[in-house]
Parts: C-alpha cells; structure tokens; sequence
C-alpha cells in the first residue's frame, strides 16, 4: 500500500495503480475517456488532469494526467485545483467542437459517458461557433451501428478491437481531427467480440443496433442479473426488457469470470426468446403424424400428471436447461429413469470431466486465474468457437511476459502504451495443438495443427517427459517428440502453467491426455490449472447429477422397456442420429416436450408444454469451473407459458415443491451432495436490504401507468415476483455496492449513468465486486491429491482408405441451437462446409465448391467442399449445428463420396 | 579562426556534390579512420561530450550527454539502433537539406563514426519524402562508401559492422518528433509515444535507439578530426561549434549560411541577407522555424545560442529565422501557421486535435475582420491550455509559441480584428 495525499487529506491506496485508478477507488468522481480499467493508459484524451506537488513545500505543483502518474508512495495532487477543473472542462469543450447536439435522437444518451463526464466537468456554455467536421458512416453488420459524428477521437475502439481482441478489419483512419475510426470499406466486423465496442466506445459512436432497430432507453428497460445461456463459460450478462421482449444484452461484470466483455453470440443470441413462432400454448397430438389441437394449460398439466411416476415413463432433460429443471424431471420420472440428455459421446466426455475435477491434483481455473498464467498448453480446442470468452481471455494471457520485461524497464502494468512499446514481441509461451486452424492462432507462440489422435500423443508425450511415471504414448513421430520436449520444458520452468482442452475434439484421449500434462506438473509444485470446456450453459450440472445419455433413453424406447418419455428443453435430432430418434420416438406411445420454440422433435410430440426462456425463468447453472450461478428472470411468463421446472413439479405434485423456485432448488442441493452448494449461488427469496427487494425496473421507469393501455384502459396490476429477492418494478432498492454481485441486474449510480458506473460497485478497480462476485464454486479439486495417472487409449483408425475420421468444426454463429434462430445472429451464420486437406480433395477429385456426399452414422449430408490445408490428411472437419450439416457428430468415422453428376 | 565553416567549406556553389574520390581528397574519412585506428568508441563520445555539441533539431540537448544514456558494453541488449532524423519539416526550415544535398558523403561518414561510438549495427535516415534528391545522393554515397569499406561488414578493418538504410518518409510533420518517428518507421501510425522510457532504453522495435538531427551528426566528424577544444572555439558562445542559420521572408537574399554559433540577428539580416526588401520594414521573427516564439526589434543584437535565445523568451530551434514585416498580415501569418500546425497534429490528444483547428479558425475570422470580443480571451486560454504537460507531446506547445508571443508584442493587431460592434467588450 502507498499512502498518497488528495487535497491534503492522507489515503491508504495500491500502490500498483496509476492516481486515476486510485482517485477512483477512493470515490472521487474524476472523468476519463481513454483509460480502460481492463485495458489501461495511454494518456490520449487528456481529461483526467490533476495538480501533482513535488513534496510538501511545493505549493506550485504541476499539472499531470492522472491516468499517467503512478501512485507512489508520498504523492501529493489535488483534483479540485482551480486550473486542474478549468482544463478539464476544457478538454470538454474542445470534444463538443464537433460532437452533434443530438442527444435526444441518440441510441448512448441517457447512459452515455461523454454526458456524464460533461455534465461532471462543468462545461455547457459553447465558444466555439464555427462548423462542425462531418464524417460518413459505414455499414458494419448486424451488430453494430456507426454514427462517427459523435466521436471524440478516444481510440478505446481500436485499442480494444485490435489489441485487446486480436482483430484486424477496425482502425484509426487518417489524421488530425479528421482521425476516422472503421473499416477500410463497408462491411460486417469480423471479429467475434465486436459488441463490446457498444459498452467501450464512451458514446454513441459504436451502438448496440437490434436495440436500435425497437429502441428504448436504459431507463425504461428492466433487467435482470442473468448469466449466459450460449456455451459451457457461464459470462454474466444484464437482458434489458420492455414491452415483454429482451431488447439487448449487456455484459454484467463478474471480477472472476467475463470481467468487462461478453463474446457476440452471448450479446446478440437472445432475440430466439422473441420470435412470433415461439411454443406459447400447450398442444396435443393424437398421435405423431396428426394434426395439432391446443389445450388449456390446465388440461396439459392433467395429461402430463397422468404420465409422471408410471413405470413406463422415462425423462430426457438437457445441458441447456437450469438444474431446477433437471431435477424436477428427475424426481417427476424417478432417478433411474431420468436422462442427462447429452449425445453419447459428449455423455461420456462431460462425465470424464467431472470425474478428472472431482479426483483432484489439479485447480480449476477461473478466467482471471487463467489470464494470470504464465505458460499454456491448448489441447484440441477451438476455443474462439467453443469457449469463446477464455479465448478472449488467453489473449490477454500471452501478454504477461510483456509486463514482466516492461516491469523490469520500470514502466508499470497499467501503462498499456509503453509496454506494448518497449516489450512489442515479450509473448508468454502459448501452444496450440488443434485439429485445424483456429481465430486463435495469431496469438500462440506455436501451433501445431494434428488429428484429434496425434493432439492425444503430444498431450501424453509431454506429460511423461515431464514425470516418467506418465504414460507414455505409442506412434509418437519425431517431430512431435521434440515438440513435446519443449513444451514440457516450458511448462516445467512456469510458475502458474495452464493446460486447456475439452469437449472440442470429440475425443476422450485428448482430455486424459490434458489431464495427466496437468497432474503431471503438479508433482513437484503446488496443483497447475486444468480448464476443461464443456460445450453447454449446464453440461458440468447435468454430470454432476448423474444420469444415462440420450442413447440410454432411446434403447430404452428401443427395447420396450420405456413407452413414453418426458423431454426437457432438448431437441433429441440434436443428440442422436434422425433415424434412430424417429424409430425410438415412434415406438414411443407418449412423447412430451417442454420447449420454448418449436423443433424436430416438436413435430413427433404427443404433448407439447410451453416453457420459459432464461428471460422468463429463474435457474441455476453450472459453468466449466463448477461454479454454480443462479440467473433470474426479466419478465414474467405471460398466458400459459411457465418454467419448465413448474410444469414437471407441479404436475408430479411432489410433496417438497413449495410452489416456487427455492423449494426445487434447496430439495436439488440436499438430494446431490456434489450440488450442496448451489443454494448458496444467490440469496433467498426473503432477502432483503433495509427491508426492500433489490428493483430490476429503474428509478426513472416510465409510462407504467399507459404501457398496457393498449389491452385495457386501467393501470394493469403491477408484475411480481415473490419468488426471488429481486422486485419486477421500479419498487425497491437501487443497485448498489454493497449489494452481492448475484442479485445486481445492472450497473448504475448517482452521476455515473453508463456501464462505467462499475467502477463504483468494485472492491478495487477492475477486481471483485464489493459484494462479491457471483457464483458459488461446486467443485473445488484437491490440489494435493496425487490421484495417478488416466490411460490414454488413442483408437486406432481402420486405416481404410474409404473411411475418414472425423474432426468436429464448431462456429461461434450457427453451432449452439438457440442463439442461431436469433435474427440478428442468424445473418453470421456461415455455409456448413466440409474442411478437407487440398491432397484429400484432389484424391476424391473435388475442387473447391464440389459437392461431396457425407454418409455418417446411416444419414447423409450434400456439402461443398473447402480445400484447408491445416486440416490433417485422412482427417474431415465436419461443420457442427449449421444449416444444412449434422447437429453432432454421431460417429468418430465416416464415408465420403463424390456425386456423380448426372 | 572564426571563420572557418566545416559544415559547408565542401559544398560547391553549383552542379553535383564531391563523390568519394573529391571528399577523400578534401580529407574525407580521415575521421572515421581516426575514430577506429586511434580513438575507439569510448574515446569518440568523450570528445563529443568535451564539444559541448548541442542537438540542432530544435531542442538543443547536449549530444555527447545523450550519447551516454545509450547503454554500452557486454551487458547492453543485443541491438541497438541509430536513427537520423531527416524529416525536415519545420516551416522555414532547409539546413538539413542543404547538408545532405551538398556533401552527402559527410553525412555518410557521420553515421558511421556514430554508429561506430554506440556499437550500433544499423543506421537508418529518416528522410522526408519530398527530399527526393537528398535520397537519390545520399544512396549514392552510401553505395561508393560501401564499395570502399567504409560501411558494411568489418569497417576498415576493425571488426565493427554497419549498414546504413535510408526510409522515405510518408511526409508528416510530427515524425520530426524522436518517438513518433520511431512509430512511423516500424510501420505504424506516427503518434508519439510517452517518456519514460526514453528510446535509448527502448525505442525502435523495443530496442536502445538514438535518434539525432542531420546537422548534429556532420558535427561529428569535425569534432573527431580536429578535436573538442577546436570545434568550441568555432563559437562566440558556450554552445559549441557553427550553426547553419537561415532567413526568410520579405529580405534581399533569403538563405542559409554556416556562422559562428552566436551571430546576431542583424548580422543575419542586415549583412548575410541583404536587409529587408524595398519598402518592408522589420517587425519582428521567429528566430528558430515555425514553433518558436517571436523575437522583435529590440533582440536584433542578441547573440543567438540556445541559451540566450531561451534567456529572451523564445527557442534558438533550428536556426531558421522567419521575418515578420510590416505590410504581411499578422493575423494571415498566424493562421497559415496554425492553420499548418493543425493539419500536421496527429489526431492522439484532444487539445492538440480539437484546439489547434479552433485556433487557426479565430485566427481566420480576426484576419477577416470578424472576430468577437471572447475571441482573444478564448486564443489566450490556448497559449495556456495547449502547454507543455497538458498535451500529449511538444507539437502543440511548439505551435503556441508565436501566438502566444504576439498576444504579448502585437496585443493592437489583435484588437483590429475584432468587430466594430464588439470592440469595447475587449478588455
């Protein structure tokens, strides 16, 4: 700690900050632009400056920028000093030289940072009474809006677009106060974190356009603390709601987990909770191929209580529903019966998962553990598009070298400028061994791309060379060998190594493999960090409660013992071959679905149960680091959708179902001992501060009174929410520090009305939340458990020429089933594909563009051809969830053919 | 010896520069072969420090102190960089030119024995890209001198090696500017970076770099041929060595011509360029380039060396004076001039960005007659605003200097501009 004096006062700060940092985190409301608590200095837009002193017989100081003076030990300053407070509000004045007046026509205003740091300066009567400098706008997709009027030349934009996430396709574009922030032409942005420009750019510059498109003001949205239901990472995310549609998605900052940023599937993948075709009426069938007839939600819960607790009742729930849904189908059905409803691969790799976890000898990371590492291992996962946000992250890792060599040159961390100047090529060792070429390559310090077998060999080849008593790998070649030596140098010599992998791959061998690399380091240090990804919101949950596979669930159908079945939020055409699902599902003489939108398994079900969306529902999930996070509804479920868990609870009549949320999730945590935890992820329904619920409407909502006057001319009784410790309306508690970070639905507070306001609610600048980050961590590993070594069997091919093996392709657009109906997202959804090494192609006689039959798993797929020359030969990378493709990839094998046109 | 001229003594009047074998005849090399054979690169920076040669891109830093924050030895990184800075683009400004055109060999030869004291293996001339000669000569010479063993691998003999490239510049302003123009040759935009860490800790590529005017680096062979003690007494002052001053504007004979460091500002006018024209009277000048603050009449016998120029309140610069007259119009002359300065900000920082062009356009409307009361209070509050500390780098401060100057000599040219209607608000 350093003691700094402020206007005479004495303060107790870190020393490692720069005096902004610290002046913030003493509640002095000094303004900024440039300075990123994420991303640090650079000392550009000159707003944050103050008076420094030399010592205390200085009584004529000096003015600095604050963001670019460290807070030393003894430092004295004063933010009100007269000259300090007029050049401030004349950096203002210089910005509202040609910022537009049009604030009230302006997606940022109301939580715009320029307004706050202008309305914070003083500035408002103008000079300056010549023209303003116009700029043209660009077309940059279906994500973000362009008004480069408004810019004040801050360059958070670029900095964040390309060196903080690794794009190129954004840049500052010619000089002077012409300086231009875009593309070299119109076009989509192309990298996969682009929507956080909407939160970085301090006005409205860059915007959040589907918000645009049906806009509304942050006052007049409700939102609610979520957490992302679009991949295994569990980011915490804000939906914003009016008029009963999300209209965005904010990132809600978790000091442990997304920190600042969201990826863009997770910001623009809700809009499938409002499309007109969503299931909003509970509907049977006769049988599967007649017509459809509605019920009353009533009628619907008779006929599903007429099915819970038979015998010959089976339940399928799924890795994307809450585990209060889970459960509720679980107890409904009974254990045996109830499915985890994965495929029966990732069935298997998700449980491996959790068995590795739960052995010990290693820590599970969180993604700022990860971002602290100082060597990783990547183990056959394309992370940009299976876990996009720790990719994000490792981006941030590799730079840590960076720090250390700048640190020894004494230019502090935060001094982002001067260490990317004087430590431009530092990198921290990252290696990257994947089936093809992955977004994040660029930032590995080697790549290797292999078959998911030969990532296997390297993974268990580096684990044995770095203790003897791994195993050891057979058909290991030379290249790899030394490849391996090295890495394994590398990790031995790191303080903080990480090793990476997951269900990416497909393959079981690569995660043991990774496993025993980070078991293998372990011995003669304290535990390494293993991050294993799971590919869905609650895939580690769903394990964790144990459970068949849907393979399970349909040999049952299969074989007679089970007549009917009870899916949960699944479409099993996802997780099974079609022809097995439609035989299973045809013997079936019931087939319930509570879904929210309407699907292939939809159409082969007897009785169809509306359910709410994460938007609707209150939930918990559990993320790759076991972290149990508990998301809340935005908005009620309206008619006769509920929550999936209430139809299956309700329906079985379960003595412990207390009629809420709570009561499932407390009979979860006592019937699961690796679940115990989970109450604990976020207070109770009865909590309350100074007596209140903590609102989810802002102080400022308005035009309750008229919004449904559209239905009926009487103010409509105001939404409630008894369940939760969180109000639906403005009634109740603003958000606030000392509130726990699970229940806080956004950020905001007196005089700070954008996303900056987080600054406010830290325990330190950039750290946790003062009350706490949110989660609960399930499983925490015994890292001084020696628990051996896993075999790594690496399945031999069949070696047949005819035969291919098969390498997932993942895309971050079109791969996950829900955020890809999102209309927004929709438009990204690239061409389903096959990858294939240009030798493979030409043997089979196909170009590029050709068309080639796929035969897997008795079904086949028409795709064209893409020559990749670093997908390893006799390998196919086989494009995952897009339209057109497999939803999974049913078989490690499979044929390919060219058509033969006729 | 007063009057000896170093710098300029091998520059014909006319027609091409001395190729290798006219310079080795005037004695050309000799320095270098000097520098290896006898002195060793310890003993050169010494002599340069003993100099008192003082940095001719404007700042006027000591050199041989400069040198010395270079790290050196076996413990010094790997690389290191040298850097000349011939981006010569400050208004009013063409000594540089004058040297690499004239005598490129010279230049040459100063890289090397430079390189040569820092250990550096590269040289590079960052040269401003409208110097289309300069490169076409100065490629030449490099060539003759590598063809002769005076650049490349194992320099005379001495185990050292240098290579010498020369980057043509995209032609902006700020890559005058050490660190921007270290951001401009790898490749980047040319913004300037922040100090610490200064670039002879890490500069080009993160590597120790030494960035020196042209000027400054024909010094040097001088100061190791004939020695420290010689060159200071080629001064009046305490700043060693000559300086190449220049005049322009409304004189008989703008130029420049290499003078004792130290002549006077008459001498300048009056003798070397002729007197101002027919009709114009002397009203004033920016002594050292565009960025510099006036001088007026009553400075005409200062002697002009960094030092007492900063003692009169304005920067010795390049040396390159811009005279002032009676009949131009102050307010078109500082607008042009800002008008300039505005274009050539980079963009990074607010005040410098959004200042100067706010500037340059009261300046516009004062000329024009148009200007409001507010508006001197509002150029004022820039001179104060756009000052050392507050603005990222030197570029707005620089550009403050004759404003902020003129508002204190001219106060009435400003008053003219302002409206009728208006005048009695102007305090």
């Amino acid at each position: 700690m350093a003691t700094i004096y402020v206007d005479g006062d004495a303060y107790q700060v870190n020393e490692r900050h720069n005096l902004l940092e610290a002046c913030l985190q003493l509640g002095f409301d000094l303004p900024y632009f440039c300075w990123h608590p994420a991303m640090g200095s650079v000392g550009a837009c000159r707003q944050c400056a103050v008076r420094r002193y030399k010592d205390e017989d200085d009584d004529q100081g000096s003015i600095v920028m604050a963001c670019m003076s460290p807070a030393a030990d003894g430092t004295r300053l004063s933010v009100h000093d007269e000259e300090a407070r007029d050049f401030r509000a004349s950096v203002i004045e210089w910005l509202m030289a040609n910022h537009p007046h049009d604030c009230p026509v302006c997606a940022e205003g109301g939580e715009c940072h320029l307004q706050d740091m202008t309305v914070m300066t003083g500035h408002n009567y103008r000079r300056f009474r010549f023209g303003k400098r116009t700029h043209r706008n660009q077309y940059l997709g279906p994500f973000i809006a362009h008004e480069m009027n408004r810019c004040i030349a801050c360059y958070r934009c670029t900095r964040f677009y390309r060196e903080y996430a690794g794009g190129d396709d954004l840049d500052a574009i010619g000089m002077h106060d012409h300086v231009y922030f875009g593309r070299h032409r119109d076009g989509t942005l192309e990298n996969e974190f682009s929507g956080n420009l909407v939160e970085v750019c301090p006005t409205g510059v860059f915007t959040d356009k589907p918000l645009t498109d049906t806009y509304t003001r942050k006052w007049d949205l409700r939102a609610a603390p979520s957490v992302c239901i679009h991949c295994g990472v569990g980011c915490n995310i804000s939906p914003g709601e009016r008029y009963g549609a999300v209209k965005r998605v904010q990132n809600r900052y978790n000091g442990a987990v997304n920190g600042y940023f969201l990826c863009d599937r997770g910001r623009f993948g809700y809009d499938f909770v409002n499309l007109p075709e969503r299931l909003r009426t509970p509907a049977a069938r006769a049988a599967p191929d007649r017509s459809e007839e509605t019920l009353s939600a009533d009628d619907a819960a008779g006929r599903l209580r007429e099915l819970l607790g038979r015998s010959g009742t089976i339940g399928i729930g799924s890795p994307r529903a809450t585990l209060e849904t889970n459960h509720a189908l679980r107890e409904a059905v009974g254990a045996e019966r109830f499915h985890d409803g994965m495929d029966a691969a990732t069935h298997r790799l998700v449980g491996l998962i959790a068995d590795i976890h739960r052995q010990g000898g290693t820590r599970l990371p969180s993604l700022t553990d990860m971002e602290n590492a100082d060597a990783v291992l990547v183990l056959g996962e394309d992370l940009t598009n299976t876990a996009p946000r720790i990719a994000l992250s490792l981006r941030q890792t590799v730079r840590n070298k960076a720090r250390e060599t700048a640190a020894g040159l004494s230019v502090p961390a935060w001094h982002d400028a001067a260490v990317r100047n004087v430590a431009r090529y530092s990198r921290t060792p990252l290696y990257l061994a994947a089936p093809h070429a992955t977004r994040l390559d660029d930032a590995a310090s080697q790549v290797t791309h292999r078959s998911a077998a030969d990532i296997a060999r390297l993974g268990a080849a580096v684990a044995h060379a770095l203790d003897a008593s791994a195993p050891a790998p057979d058909g290991l070649d030379e290249k790899a060998r030394q490849l391996a030596d090295q890495v394994a140098d590398t990790l031995r010599e790191a303080e903080r190594p990480l090793v990476v992998s997951g269900c990416g791959a497909g393959s079981e061998a690569v995660i043991r493999a990774a496993a025993n690399v980070a078991r293998a380091l372990g011995t003669d240090r304290g535990p390494a960090d293993l991050c294993l990804c799971v590919p869905e919101a609650n895939s580690l949950g769903v394990a964790l409660m144990g459970g068949g596979g849907v393979d399970d669930a349909l040999a049952a159908l299969e074989n007679g013992d089970a007549d009917s079945v009870v899916i949960a939020e699944n479409d099993l055409y996802e997780r099974a071959p079609r022809g097995r699902v439609d035989g299973a599902l045809g013997k079936a003489r019931n087939v319930v679905l509570l879904d929210a939108l309407p699907q292939d398994t939809a159409d082969r079900a007897t009785l169809i149960l509306p359910a709410a969306t994460f938007a609707e529902s209150d939930g918990t999930l559990v993320s790759y680091e076991g972290r149990a996070q508990r998301l809340f509804k935005v908005m009620n479920p309206e008619g006769d959708l509920r929550e999936s868990w209430r139809w299956l609870a309700e329906a079985a009549g379960a003595d412990w179902f207390g009629g809420d949320r709570g009561s499932v999730t407390r009979h979860c945590a006592q019937r699961h001992e690796a679940l115990s935890g989970i109450t604990e992820a976020a207070p109770d329904a009865d909590f309350r501060e100074a007596g209140e619920k903590v609102a989810r409407a802002p102080m400022r909502y308005s035009g309750r009174t008229a919004m449904a006057a559209n239905k009926h001319v009487q103010e409509a009784e105001p939404p409630r929410d008894p369940e939760s410790p969180l109000a639906m309306t403005m009634e109740g508690r603003a958000p606030a520090p000392e509130q726990p970070g699970s229940v806080i639905p956004y950020f905001w507070a007196p005089r700070w009305n954008s996303v900056q306001a987080v600054n406010k609610f830290q325990a330190e600048i950039a750290g946790p939340l003062a009350g706490g980050d949110a989660g609960e961590r399930l499983l925490e590993p015994d890292g001084t458990a020696h628990p051996g070594y896993l075999s790594v069997e690496i399945p031999s091919s069949s070696g047949n020429g005819s035969v291919w093996r098969a390498v997932p392709v993942r895309h971050i657009f079109g791969s996950d089933p829900l955020s890809r109906r999102s209309r927004p997202l929709a438009e990204r959804v690239p061409e389903a594909a096959l990858r294939l090494h240009p030798d493979d192609a030409e043997a089979l006689g196909a170009a590029r563009d050709d068309t080639l039959t796929l035969e897997m798993a008795g079904e086949q797929w028409r795709l064209p051809v893409r020559p990749d020359a670093s997908v390893p030969h006799g390998t196919a990378g086989v494009p995952i969830g897009l339209p057109g493709g497999p939803a999974a990839l049913f078989a490690a094998e499979m044929a390919l053919r060219k058509e033969v046109s006729s | 010896m007063s009057q000896e001229t170093p710098l300029t003594r091998d520059i014909p009047d006319q027609g091409e520069p001395l190729d290798l074998a006219g310079y080795e005849q005037a004695g050309g090399y000799g320095a270098l072969r000097k520098a290896v054979d006898e002195m060793g690169p310890e003993a050169v920076i010494q002599a340069v420090k003993d100099s008192k040669l003082r940095g001719r891109g404007g700042a006027g830093f000591p050199t041989g102190m400069k040198w010395g924050f270079m790290p050196r030895g076996d413990d010094a990184p790997e690389r290191k960089y040298l850097i000349a800075n011939a981006d010569e683009m400050e208004p009013g400004t063409f000594k540089d030119r004058l040297l690499m055109e004239g005598n490129p060999h010279q230049f040459v030869e100063s890289l090397v024995i430079s390189a040569y004291a820092m250990g550096t293996q590269t040289a590079y001339i960052f040269l401003r890209d409208a110097y289309r000669l300069c490169r076409r000569r100065l490629q030449r010479a490099i060539d003759e001198a590598r063809a002769a063993g005076y650049v490349g691998e194992n320099v005379l003999g001495s185990g050292f090696d240098v290579e010498i490239h020369i980057h043509a510049s995209a032609g902006r302003y700020i890559c005058g500017e050490e660190t921007a123009l270290i951001n401009a040759l790898e490749g980047r935009r040319a913004t300037p970076r922040d100090k610490p860490p200064f670039p002879q800790q890490a500069g080009l590529w993160g590597w120790p770099t030494i960035v020196n005017n042209v000027e400054t680096l024909c010094n040097v062979p001088h100061i190791v041929a004939r020695g420290p003690e010689w060159f200071r007494n080629l001064s009046h002052t305490e700043n060693g060595g000559t300086k190449l001053y220049g005049v322009s504007g409304r004189v008989n004979r703008p130029g420049c011509w290499e003078l004792p460091m130290g002549a006077t500002l008459r001498e300048l006018v009056d003798e070397h360029a002729g007197g101002m024209r027919e009709g114009y009277r002397f009203r004033g000048c920016l002594p050292g380039g565009g960025s510099t603050p006036f001088l007026t009449g009553e400075h005409l016998d200062l002697g002009l060396d960094f030092d007492a120029v900063e003692e009169a309140g304005s920067r010795l610069g390049t040396g390159s004076v811009v005279v002032l007259d009676d009949r131009t119009s102050l307010m078109g002359f500082l607008r042009n001039l800002e008008l300039f300065y505005a274009r050539e900000s980079c963009g990074w920082c607010t005040p410098c960005r959004d200042g100067l062009p706010w500037v340059a356009r009261l300046l516009g409307a004062l000329e024009a007659g148009e200007g409001r009361a507010q508006d001197i209070d509002v150029l004022e509050m820039h001179t104060r605003f756009l000052g050392p500390g507050r603005t990222f780098c030197a570029h707005a401060p620089g550009a403050m200097g004759p404003l902020q100057s003129a508002l204190k000599h001219f106060p009435d040219d400003f008053r003219a501009g302002v409206r009728e209607s208006e005048l009695a608000e102007v305090s």
